[in-house]
């Protein structure tokens, strides 16, 4: 019985090393993953975290100021901005990605790889940008 | 005979395409704020709250939050029910989930009409 041997690995447990480092996902299931990871992101903290921002900006000059000149000046803080910059912008290009699926639109398997490679550079290209901008 | 359906096709079409509209929504809202932020930029105090102060800017943002509230909602109900197994936790995640949106949603309001 040569199945015998295959199937008492059956079934088969997945370990997160396993789904982090075995695992190679095509690059289209990379964005998705990153889409998913990202929305999650922008949602806690970081939704909580501009909101805060744009209200300490509204509230007062001192506010704005402080903000402007002291809060956002720190290196955290342009860090998060970066982490802000990259998750909006990857979560925004993928999810246009996304819609164009839903309406067929590159779903050949090539169109889909190379959109997906797409996705990602853009992404990380805007963030290089902002970033750039930022500092 | 009573012919009801209880599996089949369409159910959650509607969180489905509320992603998706609000998802236009929101980059619409996006592109736009971008292209002023980056045209009009950078702002001084006075030039920044005009801009967040005009009617037309507080009902785009208000409806930016709330579009982000319904979308975020479908998509971490999303995450709950893939990878969140127990009910009671899954549900306590979700409830959670609810307050902290619509926390965000009064935040947003509070911040705009001050």
């Amino acid at each position: 019985m040569a199945n015998a041997a295959l199937k008492r690995r059956r079934p088969k447990y997945l370990s997160l090393a396993a789904l982090l480092f075995q695992i190679r996902l095509p690059l289209p299931g990379k964005v998705s993953i990153l889409h998913r990871i990202s929305g999650a992101l922008l949602v806690f903290p970081l939704a909580a975290w501009l909101l805060y921002l744009l209200d300490q900006s509204l509230v007062s000059e001192e506010g704005f100021n402080h903000i402007r000149d002291h809060y956002l000046q720190s290196p955290l803080a342009k860090a998060g901005l970066l982490v802000f910059i990259w998750a909006y912008c990857h979560h925004f290009c993928a999810g246009i990605r996304f819609l164009l699926l839903d309406i067929n639109q590159g779903i050949e398997l090539q169109a889909a790889r190379a959109s997906a490679a797409l996705v990602l550079v853009v992404s990380l290209a805007l963030t290089a940008y902002f970033g750039y901008r930022l500092w | 005979m009573v012919n009801r359906v209880i599996v089949g096709a369409h159910y959650g079409m509607g969180s489905w395409l509320a992603q998706r509209v609000t998802a236009v929504i929101m980059a619409v809202y996006t592109l736009v704020l971008g292209f002023v932020l980056i045209e009009e930029g950078p702002f001084d105090y006075a030039e920044w709250q005009e801009l967040f102060a005009g009617g037309w800017m507080r009902v785009a943002t208000l409806l930016f939050a709330a579009s982000l509230a319904w979308h975020a909602w479908v998509g971490m109900r999303d995450i709950w029910m893939d990878y969140v197994k127990p009910d009671a936790l899954r549900l306590a995640l979700q409830v959670l989930t609810v307050l902290l949106l619509a926390g965000y949603l009064g935040w947003a309001v509070q911040v705009l009409w001050r």
